[in-house]
């Protein structure tokens, strides 16, 4: 029997960094607001205290924070041929579980996409014509532009307390900065962290080569800092137990540390956890969303009518709902038609490890977003002619702390065991220092998402089933970044290099990022995107789809700013657009 | 609605307790401080005889020698046995329904077995191998003999009907490397042992005042979730 509680105004499905931003500024505009979260309660006191919190086997290898394969997980393959199987552990990415989601074990790499980036589509198609977008790049402009944006970044920006250097402000390039970013009104919050060794010389070695070093933007603080909603944050101690792990020093910004403090204090807003929504429910006409039926802990089902239904899930989530509860046209990849599910992409990465005989690079000394980076070869910040591909991403020394289970570099011919293994990690551990690659993935007509045919979770609902495979074009652009990074690596005056290339298909096992995007994209036409540049659904009007669900393709840098600068706009856009004239499209089709 | 309320999450500690049992020393989704592993700990997991096998095949791959203890002296079985007996060794967090199927390398785990239960098999077959072969079991093998037979479990040269002894190879490997490099809290990397081969510090939270100390070793000794002898008790 389902219980039928008293209407919402706004209801919130999942709460973690895009739920916790909506929630913030609907209840500033006076509406009551519920959120449901399926997982538990998570604090930094209580649940990554400085006492337990650097276990690297207990949060990393067994996977304390993120979510479980055997509550919920999705099907994979990498070609429509193949028959996809549930992933049944976590590898390739690792999405959070309750409260604060992956908020809390992100790294705090805080990054604006290129203003090409959010018309990739139109850029390329007028640098490089036609020829160079080919007929399965499914690549479209994300209807919202960077101008458009950039109040809505500085907001994170200063919400989070990033420490960096700005590159570009109102158009004047500043020194020591990114040359390449879209220009800022003002620079950001906090200095730069500290710099290790490993870094620096990766950015002396750049900058000899003449390329352009700067201190990546990081949510890690420089110093003690006071965010405008007066949430105190404290001087990061570069621990090393920050991506994968819950920061227990309030260094790193996350719903918790940012948001919640204030949050939690407002009479307007209720937090459920332990409830998972199994759908979105829509009224008789198909148009609009009345709510939500959720089940909680103990089991029992509930339905919570809203007049505002907001869904701020993980992306993955995100599109399987909207799959679920018949919202939406699914995705054809035989056709070409319909837009839920359509357009998933991620990232692609690869490595050079430098070694060197005798400088102690120290690199268990480490946060989240501590390095340097060069962008001369992310984007269009180079020249892609006749080099077979478009778009590009990010190269550079990012030294997170050496955690010894899943960091013990050795060089080509290493045996994996044994009395050689033992020796050359001995000797190398300390002199290592490793450059990533971090690139950009276009979409494709055939990567995308939809429901599997076999296997259910634990409620008995359909997986989600995702079908992805990295292209020529990733292959290609991964290939060149690579490239460029053994080019600085082999002048950083090492003893050698090791080139880890990404080389195969897509594999489920190896972490790669938890930077899925897509699957119900923005865009200017319902007929090829399932939101608008506000992110409300175009098939349902009181419906807003948050996240990265919404990017057509992926960039070359690391989602979560943009994730945020997207849900701010769509915040500011229901108060003060939709509120006056509720239930209505904010864009005409 | 009512003021700032946080609903739900029931305290989970009784039935969590049972989860975790005596395989981990914390209490899955319960903030709590770890228990350290007893150090006086027998097998709780393993027989006598996987006992020998899994002594035997840890000292190949992390060896004691003149650079220090290998994955014996650090504990690295007991870790394992540990591990086995838990959450982990029943795959408590893994999406374990069917169908089953192969897959593709790309795919990742697709065994019916549980960790417990494919060391469980693996080791069955790999002693029975080494029996039809050689007459003997795994463990009473010449060191190079061990290192020939683990090498083509490694490539997968070595074949099983009821085991892909790649996969276990695989688990088997990681797992070494975690009772190797893990806090000692868990029972391996006893002594610090594997931490203090590399340089590792450990569970320090504070490094501010060496980031910037280019190219000078690191002077303070590792330390333990528990602390390190010496400390006050």
């Amino acid at each position: 029997m389902t219980q039928v509680l008293p209407k919402v105004d706004v209801l919130l499905i999942g709460f973690g960094w895009t739920g916790a931003i909506l929630a913030q500024e609907l209840t500033d505009a006076g509406l009551g607001v519920l959120a449901l979260e399926r997982g538990q309660w998570r604090d930094t006191p209580i649940d990554f205290a400085t006492t337990f919190a650097q276990d690297e086997l207990r949060y990393y290898w067994r996977k304390e924070l993120f979510e479980r394969p055997a509550h919920d997980t999705l099907t994979i393959r990498n070609t429509l041929a193949e028959t996809a199987l549930p992933m049944r552990d976590l590898g390739s990415f690792l999405p959070g579980s309750g409260v604060g989601g992956a908020g809390i074990h992100w790294n705090g790499q805080v990054w604006r996409y290129l203003p090409s980036d959010l018309v990739a589509k139109s850029h390329n198609l007028a640098r490089y014509g036609k020829a160079a977008i080919p007929p399965d790049m499914t690549i479209q402009d994300y209807g919202v532009t960077y101008d458009e944006l950039e109040p809505y970044y500085d907001k994170f920006e200063y919400l989070c307390g990033v420490s960096g250097k700005a590159g570009n402000i109102n158009g004047a390039i500043q020194p020591g900065g990114d040359p390449f970013e879209g220009p800022r009104t003002r620079d950001y919050p906090n200095p730069p962290l500290d710099m290790p060794y490993g870094p620096t010389l990766y950015g002396q070695a750049a900058a000899a080569l003449g390329l352009h070093p700067f201190p990546h933007p990081a949510a890690n603080m420089s110093r003690p800092y006071t965010n405008p909603l007066g949430a105190q944050l404290g001087p990061c101690t570069y621990c090393g137990f920050c991506e994968k792990f819950g920061c227990g020093n309030y260094s790193k910004a996350s719903p918790q540390t940012t948001i919640l403090p204030v949050l939690l204090r407002k009479p307007n807003f209720v937090l459920k956890t332990d409830s998972e929504v199994l759908k979105i429910n829509l009224a008789a006409d198909g148009k609009t969303a009345t709510g939500v039926t959720y089940i909680d802990a103990a089991g029992r089902e509930f339905e919570q009518p809203a007049d505002l239904v907001i869904l701020s899930a993980y992306i993955l989530h995100n599109v399987r709902l909207l799959l679920l509860s018949g919202i939406g046209k699914p995705y054809d990849p035989v056709s070409g038609t319909g837009v839920i599910g359509k357009n998933y992409a991620y990232q692609i990465t690869s490595s050079v490890n430098v070694f060197y005989q005798d400088k102690i690079l120290n690199p268990f000394i480490g946060a989240g977003a501590l390095g340097v980076i060069t962008n001369d070869y992310n984007g269009d910040n180079f020249d892609h002619s006749g080099l077979g591909f478009i778009g590009g991403g990010y190269i550079g020394v990012l030294q997170t702390g050496a955690r010894p289970i899943e960091t013990h570099p050795t060089p080509d011919g290493t045996p994996k065991w044994g009395a050689a293994w033992k020796k050359a990690v001995a000797a190398n551990y300390l002199r290592t220092s490793t450059i990533a690659t971090h690139g950009a993935v276009m979409s494709h007509r055939g990567n995308y998402l939809d429901l599997d045919p076999t296997y259910r979770d634990v409620y008995g609902r359909p997986l989600l089933r995702m079908t992805f495979d990295y292209t020529d074009n990733e292959h290609r652009m991964s290939g060149y970044l690579t490239e460029q990074a053994a080019r600085v690596g082999r002048a950083m005056g090492a003893r050698e290099i090791k080139v880890n290339k990404r080389v195969g298909s897509w594999d489920v096992v190896p972490y790669q990022t938890t930077h899925n995007t897509g699957g119900a994209i923005m865009g200017t036409d319902p007929k090829s995107s399932a939101l608008n540049k506000y992110l409300q659904s175009w098939d349902v009007a009181n419906l807003f789809v948050m996240g990265a669900t919404a990017f057509p393709q992926q960039a070359g840098y690391n989602p979560t700013g943009t994730v945020a600068a997207l849900a701010f706009h769509a915040a500011e856009a229901i108060k003060t657009q939709y509120l006056k004239d509720p239930g209505k499209p904010l864009v005409q089709a | 609605m009512t003021a700032g309320a946080v609903l739900g999450s029931a305290p989970l500690g009784a039935a969590a307790a049972v989860i975790g049992g005596a395989g981990v020393p914390w209490t899955p989704d319960e903030a709590a401080y770890p228990l350290t592993a007893d150090p006086a700990r027998k097998y709780g997991f393993f027989s006598q005889a996987e006992a020998a096998f899994v002594e035997a095949a840890v000292a190949r791959i992390v060896p004691a020698d003149a650079l220090g203890p290998g994955a014996v002296e650090a504990g690295v079985p007991i870790f394992i046995d540990r591990q086995l007996a838990g959450e982990f060794g029943q795959a408590t967090r893994w999406y374990m329904k069917g169908p089953w199927a192969k897959g593709e390398k790309t795919q990742g785990y697709q065994s019916r077995y549980t960790p417990a239960q494919m060391y469980r098999t693996a080791i069955k077959v790999i002693d029975e191998a080494v029996g039809r072969a050689a007459n003997t079991s795994f463990a009473k093998l010449k060191g190079e003999d061990q290192d020939a037979f683990l090498g083509r479990l490694e490539t997968g040269d070595a074949q099983f009907a009821d085991v892909d002894a790649k996969a276990f190879f695989t688990l088997f490997l990681q797992n070494v490397m975690e009772g190797f490099f893990c806090d000692p809290i868990h029972g391996g990397n006893r002594g610090m042992v594997g931490w203090k081969l590399i340089g590792f510090p450990g569970a320090r939270y504070d490094h501010r005042d060496y980031v910037l100390q280019y190219g000078k070793p690191y002077p303070l000794p590792p330390v333990s979730i528990a602390g390190r002898p010496g400390w006050s008790a």
